[in-house]
């Protein structure tokens, strides 16, 4: 079995069938607590209601009487190949935040699509998010196939939108798989009802998928924080690529100063020659001063600037107009800045046009900006270094933005 | 890097982030294996020291067995420990046998710790939390803002992407932080085993009976086990289906009941 565990955020739009498809993978695989599924019965019974897996899930007592998922949940199963989180992120609009908090986490997701409403409004903007945060393992699964008679004539009328959907918006699925949530048809289960199709189940689907692998790259090192230990001052943070070795040269950013690492401390690990990417470590410098959102680096390669090119997703319901004042956030970053230049807008679950040079965002709404900041800051394109190319704007103190780096 | 390694690293990423960006926190302590393991994190991510207060709310319903450790090691980790006691209720004879369960949890619980929040004004709390212990808990985010009623907006969330935690706003009133919110009861467990983390015996098996989950004695029930060590436990964890709260009392009242606390300000 494989050590790590993969991430995977189940998206789609409201009722097309996540909650129960969750609930469904976990009954199937055994993985469901017995007194768990009691308590469903139980709380199904009291509602006057036939079995909803989706209750595996929807734990909040607004989100069963309302029918409705609110908010992310993170769960755990296991196959024989590996361990999961699934992550189920709710399809509502208004909850697009929760959904994008979902997927930011993920490394891989499966797309719902039921045969009855086919693609929606919500199928389109979680298909351009997870474009957006750079999640290429995709799996689409048509859902409710038994309300289709599970006809191949649907299913195949429908792949068909799907893939045209996902091109144009740049995702590949790996697979398209013809599934009944509810009846357990080609879940975890071969089904005889879509003995047409030869493709993978949904979990041999899943079992496909890699974990996103650690490439070798060039040392990053954000500071996160500065410390005194046994009277030495030690500089802690997390490598977010590449190796730190003992004697390195490496520079400050933004400030392009240098500093060699005299040593590398972890508690209870002495004599440290090197650390990896992802470690937390603390390390003893030579020859400069360093503080927070300093970002140490074995070369010039990312930018110094006080602008940043960007794609955003406004995630919340007040609309942005040019000039607000908003924090940004990458990494240990943090500088004040704001939206200098909209050079575009378009909300990717309408086919209208795309709004250029505009002087707001709405709810929802993708835009490709221009933030100007108060600082400089070290920043690199998403594609080379995703920890560097990724940020975060605060309003207030509130999350209203993720972006991406171009 | 393993598994154990990447949830380790995750776990003092965020605790590091909390201390940078509060100063003025605590984490609560029950001297259940969960809260246990925070603090052995926390002593690595410090390099071995435990820069702020640990709290352990003591209810006085606690086991002999847990009082016992957590002297022991307090003393042993040079903890700065503040115990909290909501001594108006339980001078009043609040307990168990009085009131719902809920009552009680809320007085000699939630209340006492209110108490101690006022009274330091802490900025935030590192707690124990686990996403796999119940439904409610796999909706927490990792950066939990509480306004000055305690109360938890499960409605209405902050958006926190990769690892970029929500900064304060005006009416945030302190912070609900929780490093090992990723972990699984195996992976606890699994940790523990590899760091030797000491924990009460109250978990292993005596006359047949352990232990799964801890708290206040007249509300936890023992489960049938044979599992004397962490090996066994571990063993009997992955060939068992039970959920780990089966044996607390306060989830079978109402299937609600942990929504209601938690958003009334509960751990
Ligand atoms: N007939 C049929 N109904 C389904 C299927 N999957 C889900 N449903 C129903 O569709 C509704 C919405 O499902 P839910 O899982 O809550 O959707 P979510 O909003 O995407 O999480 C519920 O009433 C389910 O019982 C399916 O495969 N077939």
């Amino acid at each position: 079995m494989e050590e790590r565990s993969l991430h995977i955020v189940i998206v789609g739009s409201v009722d097309h069938g996540k909650s129960t498809l969750i609930g469904r993978l976990f009954f199937d695989t055994g993985s469901l607590p017995p007194e768990k599924l009691e308590e469903v019965k139980r709380v199904c019974e009291e509602l006057g209601r036939p079995l909803e897996f989706a209750y595996v899930m929807d734990n909040l007592e607004e989100e069963r009487t309302r029918g409705i998922t609110i908010d992310i949940a993170h769960t755990f199963f296991t196959t024989p190949k590996r361990k999961y989180v699934i992550i189920d992120a709710p399809g509502h609009k208004e909850f697009l935040k929760n959904m994008i908090s979902g997927s930011s986490q993920a490394e891989a997701a499966i797309l719902l699509v039921e045969t009855t409403r086919g693609i929606q409004e919500q199928t389109l903007r979680h298909c351009y998010i997870l474009s957006l945060l750079g999640i290429k393992q995709v799996a689409v699964t048509v859902n409710k196939m038994d309300l289709a008679g599970y006809s191949e004539a649907v299913f195949l009328d429908l792949k068909k939108r799907i893939e045209e959907v996902t091109a144009r918006y740049g995702i590949t699925p790996s697979y398209i798989v013809p599934i009944s949530a509810m009846e357990g048809e080609n879940v975890a289960r071969r089904s005889e009802k879509l003995s047409w199709y030869k493709g993978p189940t949904m979990l041999e689907a899943l079992d496909s998928f890699e974990a996103t692998k650690i490439e070798e790259k060039g040392a990053r090192f954000p500071v996160q924080d500065i410390y005194e230990a046994n009277g030495q001052k030690l500089i802690a943070g997390r490598i977010e690529a590449g190796t730190l070795r003992e004697g390195q040269e490496l520079w400050v950013l933004p400030g392009k100063s240098k500093a060699k690492v005299a040593g590398i401390k972890k508690y209870l690990e002495p004599d440290l020659k090197e650390a990896r990417a992802g470690e937390c470590v603390g390390l003893v410098l030579e020859g400069a001063d360093v503080k927070r959102g300093d970002i140490l680096s074995e070369s010039l390669a990312p930018s110094i600037t006080t602008t940043v090119h960007a794609n955003i997703f406004w995630m919340i319901d007040k609309e942005y107009r040019l000039g607000i004042p908003l924090t940004f956030k990458c990494a240990t970053q943090e500088a004040r800045g704001k939206i200098e230049r909209i050079r575009r807008r378009f909300d990717p679950a309408s086919e209208k046009e795309a709004v250029t040079d505009s002087d707001r965002i709405s709810q929802a709404e993708v835009a490709e900006v221009d933030i100007t900041l108060s600082a400089e800051v070290a920043i690199e394109r998403f594609s080379d270094i995703p920890e560097l190319g990724r940020f975060v704007l605060e309003h207030e103190g509130h999350p209203v933005a993720g972006g991406i780096i171009i | 890097m393993d598994h154990l390694t990447a949830l380790e690293n995750k776990s003092i990423f965020i605790i590091r982030e909390a201390y940078y960006r509060f100063r003025n926190i605590a984490m609560l302590w029950s001297v259940g294996k969960d809260s246990t393991t925070l603090l052995w994190l926390v002593r690595k991510a410090f390099f071995g020291e435990v820069p702020f207060p640990v709290i352990h709310i003591d209810t006085t319903y606690k086991f002999p067995e847990m009082y016992r450790f957590r002297d022991e090691y307090a003393k042993k980790w040079g903890l700065n420990l503040i115990v909290g006691r909501n001594e108006g209720q339980v001078e009043a004879g609040m307990g168990p046998g009085k009131g719902t369960k809920l009552d009680c949890c809320n007085e000699l619980k939630t209340n006492a710790l209110k108490q101690i929040i006022e009274k330091n004004g802490f900025k935030a709390l590192l707690l124990g939390i686990r996403r796999d212990e119940h439904g409610i808990r796999a909706k927490e985010r990792v950066f939990s803002p509480r306004d000055e009623n305690f109360k938890w907006d499960y409605e209405d969330q902050p958006a926190e992407l990769w690892d970029q935690y929500k900064s304060t706003a005006a009416e945030d009133n302190h912070f609900r932080v929780h490093p090992i919110l990723h972990m699984t009861e195996l992976d606890i467990w699994k940790y523990i085993r590899r760091e030797n983390i000491p924990l009460t015996e109250l978990y292993l098996s005596k006359n047949g009976k352990r232990y799964r989950s801890i708290g206040c004695a007249p509300c936890c029930s023992p489960i049938d086990s044979n599992a004397s060590n962490v090996d066994e436990i571990i063993a009997e964890l992955e060939s068992s289906h039970t959920s780990e709260r089966a044996g607390r009392a306060q989830d079978k009242e109402d299937a609600y009941t942990m929504q209601k606390l938690r958003s009334l300000g509960y751990m």
